[in-house]
């Protein structure tokens, strides 16, 4: 038993890997297993704020993240984003992260084309429409320093935005008539996985005052729960489990409710693999004397 | 899927499986990799600045007469002497302005939002309606609130060094500890539950967007060349597979393991 331990203590680390690997092409295979999804207060929160809304109200998503955080959220931007043109919510969208007006205009692209297919939601029939740009949304586009633009933002759009993504002036948007600066939208949403969330809450929120929600990467999910408490967020998606708890309240499965079922298996490697490694460090331990370290 | 997209699709997809390839040891195909994702990010970052940022909030300005423009002009041009050793003194204008700025707007909104905002959400009165919440530790309950005061303060407590953590004080300072070590546990399970996501991803990419269309007949725009790009790729890992193995044979595990 002990000689088995210390075998597996000195295991090269590759074989996890490869286990890992194997456990995770395996049970991505399992189509048919569905994986029970809890839905948390914070997730429904930002449901509930798109839902209640009336048609043709506004809302604010910026989209500041690069392609190394789409595994976890680009399944929220797309659940959201659905969500809203489908309930007829327009959206004004920015990117404050160098590489997010590409993961935003894939999404605006991909979210058109399934806006444009007859899908029945929670029961409720949408039919398929055209999203038009101008109309159902303003993508402004990309300026770095996020703190300056969020200020200016706070402002007036126009400051940082002269143009649209595009190219059109923003006087020139029939969706931006109304819409001065993120006070004039009924709330903001952020998805990003960096510290763009703490600008956003500090030269944003503390300084506007305006609803806030944040979607954000597993890695920095839990440093902001203490902004839920306080108020300072309205909602809170974390990781690819807040957008597979998105995509199941807006009963639309997706990337992240298709991925769940490989989290739920790889986890349970990944414990076994903990709990074989502690309990063959104390075994060797013991069997070393009480010096115990290696 | 059009042939250049399905083209583009297996670019991607060899990169992904060249990036994967580290986890068995750093080789040839992970430094492309590498070097590539570097490279073209400096590129991409470069041109996204001057048509999103310099071209419609600089130039396009001056070009309508906006003087007032020349202002930021000459203090961002300033900035380039601090590659002169004789005139570097006069980046520190530009310098001392944008410092001055960012320290100004920054101090009153970040005490407001991490401390005097958290000090209030801290002290909130006790929910008795809703003492458990809706679920379980719903952070608007009034269990949560007494939960999260008292953690607070013992984690306070357990970095107050100037008393030994004896008795009472060193019982709470304990238990702050504990409250502590429940965050980084959280914190962990997240970044595992992170990392998974990330090799979901690319499986669902292989999947669906590369394997799937290198053999969709029904595609309009199919030839045969799909499946043939797709096992060129495959081919190309295969040999590099049998290379570490002749490789592994020649020298031992220890020249060619490298990761352990």
């Amino acid at each position: 038993m002990k000689a088995t331990f210390e075998k597996l203590m000195l295991l090269d680390r590759r074989w996890v890997f490869l286990a890992l690997a194997v456990v995770g092409v395996a049970s991505y295979s399992l189509k048919d297993f569905q994986v029970p999804i809890l839905v948390t207060n914070e997730s429904r929160q930002i449901f509930a704020a798109i839902d209640e809304l009336e048609e043709g109200a506004t809302i604010f998503l910026s989209i500041d993240y690069d392609p190394n955080s789409l595994a976890e959220l680009h399944p929220m931007t797309y659940a959201i984003m659905e969500h809203a043109f489908r309930r007829g919510v327009r959206i004004v969208i920015t990117s404050l992260s160098t590489n997010g007006p590409g993961m935003a205009d894939e999404a605006i692209r991909a979210i058109a084309d399934s806006v444009r297919i007859d899908r029945e939601y929670n029961g409720v029939m949408y039919p398929g429409r055209e999203v038009v740009n101008g109309v159902d949304y303003a993508f402004l586009g990309y300026k770095p320093y996020p703190a300056i633009v969020i200020l200016a933002m706070g402002q007036d759009f126009r400051i940082p935005f002269p143009a649209d993504y595009y190219g059109t002036p923003l006087e020139e948007l029939p969706l931006m008539e109304n819409v001065r600066n993120l006070s004039s939208t009924e709330c903001v949403i952020v998805i990003t996985g960096t510290n763009i969330a703490d600008m956003w809450l500090a030269y944003g929120q503390a300084r506007q005052g305006f609803p806030l929600a944040f979607g954000l990467t597993g890695v920095s999910t839990a440093q902001y729960y203490p902004y839920l408490n306080s108020g300072q967020l309205f909602g809170l998606l974390g990781g690819m489990l807040g957008a597979a708890e998105y995509e199941q309240l807006a009963d639309n499965p997706g990337l992240a409710l298709d991925g769940m079922r490989v989290q739920l298996f790889l986890h349970w490697t990944i414990i076994i693999f903990i709990v074989i490694g502690n309990v063959g460090f104390f075994v060797t331990r013991k069997r070393r004397g009480a010096g115990g370290n290696v | 899927m059009e042939f250049w997209n399905f083209f583009w699709t297996t670019v991607a997809a060899f990169f992904t499986l060249a990036t994967f390839s580290f986890l068995y040891k750093d080789n040839p195909l992970y430094k492309i990799a590498e070097h590539l994702v570097v490279g073209v990010s400096a590129g991409f970052f470069v041109m996204v600045l001057w048509h999103t940022t310099l071209v419609p909030n600089l130039i396009d300005r001056l070009a309508d007469g906006r003087w007032i423009y020349l202002i930021p002009l000459v203090l961002g041009l300033m900035m380039w002497f601090r590659f002169s050793k004789k005139l570097s003194w006069m980046s520190r204008y530009p310098m001392a302005v944008y410092i001055g700025i960012g320290a100004g707007v920054a101090i009153p909104l970040e005490m407001a939002t991490k401390v005097i905002r958290q000090l209030n959400g801290m002290m909130r009165p006790i929910d008795w309606e809703n003492f458990f919440g809706a679920g379980w530790l719903d952070v608007t309950a009034g269990f949560s609130g007494i939960l999260l005061f008292v953690g607070a303060i013992a984690g306070l407590i357990y970095f107050f060094f100037s008393k030994a953590h004896t008795g009472v004080f060193g019982g709470v300072a304990k238990f702050g500890l504990w409250i502590l070590m429940l965050g980084f546990g959280a914190s962990f399970g997240f970044t595992v539950m992170a990392r998974i996501s990330l090799l979901i991803n690319r499986i669902q990419f292989l999947d669906n967007e590369w394997i799937s269309n290198a053999f969709d007949s029904s595609n309009e725009h199919y030839t045969v060349m799909y499946p043939i790009l797709f096992w060129l790729v495959i081919l190309g890992l295969v040999a590099y597979i049998v290379y570490e193995i002749i490789a592994y044979r020649r020298r031992g595990p220890e020249e060619t393991a490298g990761t352990t």
